[in-house]
Formats: structure tokens, C-alpha cells, sequence
């Protein structure tokens, strides 16, 4: 997650560059104790889930030793339902998770971005068709229609990211035509009306950078939003297919067994809830700072 | 007038007696206003004026004991009529609240709670006045208790009479929003003194109000004030405003008081170096001594409009608009809001696409949409816009705003730095600022990048929409007078504004504009000194006067000198 780099150096000279610009938010965000928090369970979640894999005891498809028990010889937390050691299936079970929770969000943000500038700068017939069909998109429940299209294609880590990205773009479009509704009606919009500029660059040029602030907090809540849904697709057996280490898969296998070995639960679920808690934390930060609450009186 | 009267009479006449207060923003320890000492009496009006930052609202809310987010009061004491107001205790405060002190805010559209109707609304702001009545000694503090404790409907009725406005049911069952701007800020002004306070704390309170209005509005808590024996205090940026309405005037300077004293003195006879210059600054309504502008040249007009009829959906906004505009000269367009004058600029400019009649540019027509004019015609007709703070992309460099036009109106340019330099040196500001980004600049400095992105294109047009309504008197004569440069260069202005002073200071020819139709029209000298319209008549009866005695200000001289000490 790039908003683990976001602990800029706190360079007091401003507007040096426009990167150093655009991290103003994140600084500001940095401020908030929330968003440190954040930071360092986001941190910890990704680091487990990058590292992991160099770092586990037994490849996570290895039986090491009797199932669902938690004495076993030469590992940490047990073994799972198969008899296969669960911090290694830990370890490994996250990147996936975290890959395409990050590539669903990133999907999810740049279509409905798109869609909701577009709606909102042409207004009239356009905005009408737009905004309508995405109202239908949003009448379908989201694990509803991942389900049914999933059951008719067959569960890819592409469709899954697809399915993700679609019922996340509805969501986001709402939001960005409603910032864009308050931006167009601002006066450097039709400053390059006049002059003529084409729309198309309006759209890019003096619209979209006015909007980052509430599509930042919403990448930061699509990232939350897809864990939560792989973990659920996986769990419902229509996400990642066994014998692949996931998180959500985790969950389902081993549920059964919770009594006898918790670990094989505990852990994906401890890890997907820290991630939650910690990406919501920043994404707070954000938002506050983006409003400028807590600001104070500088000069 | 204080000053004026006996020492120990002042003190028990004394509504509010401020001492040296101080209040610092956090978390830069910032002072944003230093060591104020002020006193009001029963039935005067302070006028607290100074430019925007200069911390007059926080002077103002400071005198309700409250503090903005991050702001807090470190020294200094604030009492009302002897009583001292402890900002700690918060339930002395709140007792003290709508009571003793009453705060007018700017905007009496969100000062109303729009879901609730005003009878409702101005129960609600009478308190349990008169229970408290402390050292209600004197006979008048005694009767204005007697008056707040009787029957709330019929305070409430009586208050909405003394303010003008109708006190039947079907008034008081009305909401916010149906009522123009002008009757809302009574509403508030008749709230605020509903529980008959001791001080009345006036923030800006007309400065959303057109002329006529603000004159009703003026005159309204002029009349209260005396009547109930409440001090004012009246804070504004407007000397006009203030010269008219104030006994005692302070003037404010980065959150100092710089210099008080009462209103005839203090105009007279200002002391402080700043005082002078925001007296300067102020445009006089100019009645007489207007040279005659020469007749245009044989080459036509530049900008010609026929039986101009624009409008939104079936509503019609402007009818039967005729208007010639030659090189070189300043055509003010003058009306009240409302009254059409954005809808005429920005279907001129192509903004506004639902007009009919003949616009002519230069011997070619203009066609309604900017998207259908050529490059070069909308190169030469360049718009500058009302708001300064929403008129440049947040995000973007003054150089990348300045260049925008340039770059897409007459092609790359071949030494960008030199025309970025150019248009900042003709809007008067320095080379550097190219490398800003708006949030770094002052209201004034905003509007001059607006006006360098304008002139970047070299246009032979510039429409000016409201550009100084939003800035500070001192401000507006600056930009006043970079426009005038600009005009000597051989641009042809067309200057929107309801300010009728600044028209008389800046025009050659001005066409006043009432409800969508242009009812007077002609050379300025003859317009302001010989009006024929009862509405222009009004206009200009209703502005408030303001004579300097001690020097003439810069905006009557001609317009190639430069104004001492302007900056």
C-alpha cells in the first residue's frame, strides 16, 4: 500500500515541487495520532503478507505432521484440518488477498472517477443515462452478483478483480459527480470554458485534480471493502480454489475445527481485521485533514 | 462622543469596557489581535474598520467570550456594564449570551435555521430576561427588563414592528427562505434585539445587501440602538458604511487597534499613516466635474449590441439591451443584483448561451457559445470573474494559469518565461509569484493573477464582472487603478459592478440596468450629475455620503498618476 510511504519528510518549505504539494494532505493526515496508528497496522499486515512467503518454516501445501493439532514438533501454532502447518499457510495466504483487494479498489476508483466526472460536468441527458444505469448496478447486491457471475464463469483471480472493480466503480461514481457538481460550478471551470478549452481537458485539467481529496478516502475505504469481500467470497468457496493459501480460504476450511485449533482461524482473521481497523484509521486522517479539522492558526 | 463626556459619568454610562485584550491562535502562538482596549457607551455605535485579516471578527467574537477553533484569549478583560464576562466560566457565558450581549452575523441567510419558522425562530432567542436583572438600577435598564418580561408573543410582535416588518401571523409562520435578503438580516437584527442586550456586536452585517437595502438595513439599527440605549459595535470594511452610521470609530491593523476616536475627529483629522490610506482608498460618488469623453472614431465601435434578449428557460432576464463600446473607454454596466448585469457580461463572453440579438465584435458577429467563436475572437475578448478565491484552479501555478489561455488561444509560445513576466508586470506583481500557488496569495493579489491571466492574450476587450466586490476598500483602489493603466494602453473596458461610486470614478459612459432593461444611458458627467430615472435618482440618493475634508482622494485625480503610498 502506498500509503505506508506517505510519512513524508516533514520539510517545513512548502510548494517546493508539486510532489511535495500533493504530500501536504498526507502531511497534514500525519498529524492526526489516528493515522500513525493506522500506519503502523497497515504496515504490519502488508510486511506479514510481502515477507511471509520468504520467511515461513514448510512451503503452505506441505503435510508436516497429524491435523488440527496445535502440539505438533517444529511449529508455532499447529496444524491445520490436513495436517498442513498453519503459519505457513499464514504466511503465505496474504499477498494474494492484499494484491487484489489493491487492484479491485484501484479498478473500482479509476472507472467510477471517470464515470462520475463525466456525469457530473456534462449534466443534462448524459448525467440522466449515466447516473441511471449506475443506480441499477447499485440495486444488485454486491456478493449477490459476484456470486452469479462467478458461478457461470468460473472463479479467476481476473474476474474476481473485475467483479470487484465494477460494484466498487458504482459506489465511487456517486461520490466523484458529487464532488465534481461542487467544483464545476466554480468559476476556473468556466474561466476555460470561455476560452475554449475542449472538455475533455477540462475534465483532466480543472476538475479531477480539485477532486483527489474524496477519492483518496474513498480508495482507502474500496481497499477495506475488498478484503472484506474476497475473504467472504473465498469463504463462500467461489473466491481462490484449495489448495491455494488464502486468508478467506483459511477461514472456511478450518471453521469447523475452531475448538480444537483456533490458530488456523484466529490468525487470517486477526490480520484481515488489523488491516480493516488500520486502513480506516488512515483514511480518517485523511478525510479530517482534507476538511482541515484540528487545523489550528499557523502564519 | 465618549471621549467628549465626564470621566466618572462615563463609567456608569459604560456598556462595554474592553482592556487589553489579547487573543492567540494555536498551535503557532500567533497573536491575532494584541492589546485591545476599547469603550462603548449606552446608545453609541462603535465602527470597528479595518481590511480582511486584520482581526476584526475575532475582535468580535471575542466580545461574546467566544473563540473560534484554536484560538484562545490569554489577557485582557471584557466587561458589560461593569459586569465582567469571564471567557473560563461557560455557564456565566451562556448567561450572559442573548441577554447582555447579541452577536448580527454577515450572512442572514445562514444565520437563520432555514428549517424552522421565524415566530418560532425569535422565541427562541427570548430568553428568561429580567429574572437576572442584576444591577438593573438605572431607570432605562429597568424599563427594557420590564418590556422583556412580558409576553413572549407580543415582545415578539412588537420587536418586528420596530424593525419594520409585518407582525402578523401569517408572517411569523413564514420561513427563511421566503423573505429577500434584506427583510432576513432584519430578522436577525430583530433577534439579536429581542432580549433587549446591553451591546450589540454587528459583524458585516450589510455588506451582502445592495444600496438601498443596506440603507433601509443601516437606518434600522441606527434607530434601535438609540431607542433601546445598546451599544454598538459595527464591523465592516466599508469607511462609507461606518462614516454614516458610527459615533466612535476604531481603526483596526493587524489586530491592533491603531486609532480611535470619534467619527467627526477621526475622519477629519485621522493621525495614523493607515487610517489616511484606507480613507483614500474609499471611491467618492462623484457628481460633478467630469470631463466629457471624446466621440469615437470614424472606425465604429468595437463592440456593438442590438435588441439584445437573453434569458433562462422561458424566463426572460434581459430585453431590448443596446450598447456600443469603443476603444480605449470604460462602459460601466450598473444595476443591482438581480437586476441582470452577470447574465449580460457572460452572454457577451459566450458563458451564456440563451440570448438573441446582434452582437457584433469588430465588424464580425459573435456567436452565443464561446465553443463556436474563433480562437482569435476569443483571444480578443478576455472575462475576468466576480470571486478571486474561486476563479484560479486551486492546483495549479499562477504560471500554468497565466500561460493556459496563451498556450491554447495563440499557440506555444517561444520564451514562456517572458510572457508570464509580462502579464505579472502589467498586473503589478512581482516575476517570482509565477511560481505560487493561489492558496499563497492575498484576495488582492488573486484578482491581479486573474487580471495577468486576462491581459496574457493582449485582448482589445476585457469584461470585469463585480472584480472588486469581494475585496477590501484599500484593495479595490489598486485594482481601480491597474485598470485604468490598462484602459490608457488602448483596452476597451466593459466594467460590471453595483457600486455607483466606483462607477463615477472609473467610466466614461455607464448604462444603468433595472430589471433586465438598460432604463438610463449616456457619458457619465451627465448621468451623475443630471440623473432623469427615478431609479438612477434613488441609486444614488441611497449611497451613503462620505466627504473627506482633509485631501482629495487619488480616485479623482487623472488617471496616469499613481496613488502615494498605495501599496
Amino acid at each position: 500500500m502506498s500509503l505506508a510511504t506517505a510519512t513524508a519528510p516533514e520539510s517545513a518549505a512548502a510548494a517546493a515541487a508539486p510532489a511535495g504539494r500533493r504530500q501536504g494532505l498526507f502531511r497534514a493526515a500525519w498529524r492526526h495520532g489516528r493515522t500513525k496508528v493506522g500506519v503502523v497496522l497497515v504496515g504490519l499486515v502488508v510486511l506479514t503478507a510481502a515477507l511471509g512467503p520468504f520467511l515461513s518454516p514448510y512451503s503452505p501445501t506441505e503435510l508436516v505432521g497429524i491435523p488440527n493439532r496445535t502440539d505438533v514438533e517444529g511449529t508455532l501454532f499447529g496444524t491445520d484440518g490436513i495436517g498442513r502447518d498453519v503459519l505457513s499457510r499464514f504466511l503465505h495466504g496474504g499477498y494474494t488477498l492484499i494484491t487484489i483487494a489493491v487492484s479491485a479498489a484501484l479498478v473500482g476508483v479509476v472507472v467510477g472517477a471517470a464515470i462520475g466526472v463525466v456525469a457530473g460536468y456534462r449534466r443534462g441527458w448524459p448525467d440522466e443515462a449515466i447516473m441511471r444505469t449506475n443506480d441499477m448496478v447499485l440495486a444488485f447486491p454486491q456478493l449477490v452478483l459476484a456470486l452469479l457471475v462467478m458461478s457461470i464463469i468460473g472463479p479467476q483471480v481476473w474476474l474476481i478483480i473485475l467483479l470487484i472493480g465494477v460494484s466498487h466503480a458504482a459506489r465511487v461514481a456517486r461520490v466523484a459527480r458529487e464532488a465534481t457538481l461542487k467544483v464545476v460550478e466554480q468559476d476556473f471551470v468556466k474561466s476555460a470554458e470561455a476560452i475554449g478549452v475542449p472538455g475533455w481537458r477540462i475534465m483532466a485539467g480543472e476538475i479531477l485534480p480539485n477532486i483527489t481529496s474524496p477519492l483518496l478516502v474513498e480508495l482507502g475505504l474500496r481497499i477495506t471493502y475488498s478484503v472484506g469481500l474476497i475473504a467472504t467470497l473465498s469463504f463462500l468457496g467461489m473466491g481462490l480454489q484449495p489448495p491455494t493459501a488464502d486468508w478467506g480460504l483459511m477461514i472456511n476450511e478450518n471453521r469447523i475445527a475452531i475448538t480444537v485449533q483456533p490458530w488456523s482461524v484466529v490468525l487470517p482473521v486477526a490480520a484481515v481485521a488489523l488491516l480493516t481497523i488500520g486502513a480506516n484509521l488512515i483514511t480518517d486522517g485523511l478525510s479530517r485533514a482534507s476538511i482541515g479539522i484540528d487545523r489550528g492558526v499557523e502564519k | 462622543m465618549t471621549t467628549s463626556t465626564d470621566t466618572t459619568q462615563q463609567d456608569e454610562r459604560a456598556a462595554l469596557d474592553v482592556a487589553g485584550l489579547t487573543v492567540v491562535g494555536r498551535p503557532s502562538d500567533v497573536e491575532i489581535i494584541h492589546d485591545v482596549t476599547l469603550r462603548v457607551a449606552r446608545g453609541d455605535i462603535l465602527g470597528l474598520v479595518g481590511e480582511s485579516g486584520s482581526g476584526k471578527t475575532t475582535l468580535g467574537l471575542a466580545l461574546l467570550a467566544h473563540c473560534k477553533r484554536a484560538t484562545e484569549i490569554t489577557a485582557g478583560s471584557i466587561a458589560l456594564s461593569g459586569a465582567a464576562l469571564d471567557p473560563g466560566d461557560a455557564a456565566a457565558v451562556r448567561r450572559m449570551r442573548g441577554r447582555r450581549v447579541a452577536y448580527i452575523p454577515q450572512s442572514p441567510a445562514s444565520a437563520l435555521n432555514p428549517a424552522l419558522r421565524l415566530g418560532t425562530q425569535l422565541r427562541e432567542a427570548l430568553h428568561d430576561s429580567g429574572a437576572d436583572g442584576g444591577e438593573a438600577t438605572d431607570a432605562e435598564a429597568a424599563a427594557r427588563r420590564r418590556a422583556v418580561a412580558g409576553d413572549p408573543q407580543e415582545r415578539v410582535r412588537e420587536v418586528l414592528r420596530e424593525v419594520a416588518l409585518p407582525d402578523d401571523d401569517a408572517f411569523l409562520r413564514r420561513y427563511p427562505h421566503q423573505l429577500s435578503g434584506g427583510q432576513q438580516q432584519r430578522v436577525a437584527i430583530a433577534m439579536a434585539f429581542i432580549g433587549c442586550p446591553d451591546l450589540i456586536v454587528l459583524d458585516e452585517p450589510t455588506t451582502g445587501l445592495d444600496v438601498t437595502t443596506q440603507a433601509h438595513v443601516l437606518q434600522t439599527i441606527r434607530h434601535m440602538t438609540r431607542e433601546y440605549g445598546t451599544a454598538g459595535v459595527y464591523i465592516s470594511h466599508d469607511m462609507a458604511v461606518v462614516a454614516d452610521l458610527a459615533d466612535e470609530i476604531a481603526v483596526m491593523y493587524r489586530g491592533e487597534v491603531v486609532e480611535r476616536g470619534p467619527a467627526d475627529r477621526l475622519l477629519g483629522d485621522p493621525q495614523h499613516p493607515y487610517t489616511v490610506q484606507l480613507l483614500r482608498a474609499v471611491p467618492i460618488l462623484k457628481t460633478a466635474g467630469h470631463t466629457a469623453p471624446e466621440p469615437a472614431g470614424e472606425d465604429g465601435p468595437l463592440l456593438r449590441v442590438r435588441g439584445l434578449r437573453a434569458g433562462y428557460g422561458r424566463a426572460t432576464v434581459l430585453s431590448g439591451i443596446d450598447l456600443d463600446l469603443a476603444r480605449g473607454q470604460c462602459v460601466a454596466l450598473l444595476g443591482e443584483s438581480g437586476s441582470g448585469k452577470t447574465t449580460l457580461s457572460r452572454s457577451l463572453v459566450g458563458l451564456h448561451h440563451q440570448f438573441t440579438g446582434e452582437v457584433v465584435f469588430d465588424g464580425d458577429p459573435l456567436a452565443p457559445s464561446s465553443y463556436r467563436r474563433t480562437a482569435e475572437q476569443r483571444r480578443r475578448v478576455q472575462y475576468i470573474f466576480q470571486n478571486p478565491y474561486e476563479a484560479l484552479n486551486p492546483r495549479k501555478r499562477v504560471r500554468d494559469l497565466i500561460l493556459r489561455p496563451y498556450t491554447h488561444l495563440a499557440g506555444q509560445p517561444q520564451d514562456p518565461d517572458a510572457v508570464v513576466a509580462t502579464a505579472l508586470e502589467r498586473a503589478a506583481l512581482p516575476a517570482s509569484y509565477g511560481e505560487r500557488f493561489p492558496d499563497q496569495l492575498s484576495g488582492g493579489e488573486r484578482q491581479r493573477v486573474s487580471i495577468a491571466r486576462a491581459i496574457a492574450t493582449r485582448p482589445d476587450l476585457l469584461i470585469c464582472d463585480e472584480i472588486t466586490s469581494a475585496l477590501d476598500v484599500s484593495v479595490q483602489a489598486e485594482i481601480v487603478e491597474l485598470l485604468r493603466n490598462l484602459q490608457s494602453d488602448g483596452m476597451a473596458l466593459l466594467f460590471v459592478t453595483h457600486n455607483i461610486a466606483l462607477v463615477s470614478n472609473i467610466a466614461q459612459h455607464v448604462a444603468v440596468l433595472n430589471k433586465g432593461e438598460i432604463v438610463e444611458y449616456g457619458d457619465v458627467g451627465t448621468v451623475m450629475s443630471a440623473p432623469t430615472h427615478p431609479y438612477t435618482q434613488a441609486l444614488i440618493a441611497d449611497t451613503p455620503d462620505f466627504e473627506l475634508s482633509f485631501g482629495e482622494s487619488p480616485l479623482h485625480r487623472p488617471a496616469t498618476k499613481s496613488a502615494p503610498g498605495g501599496d
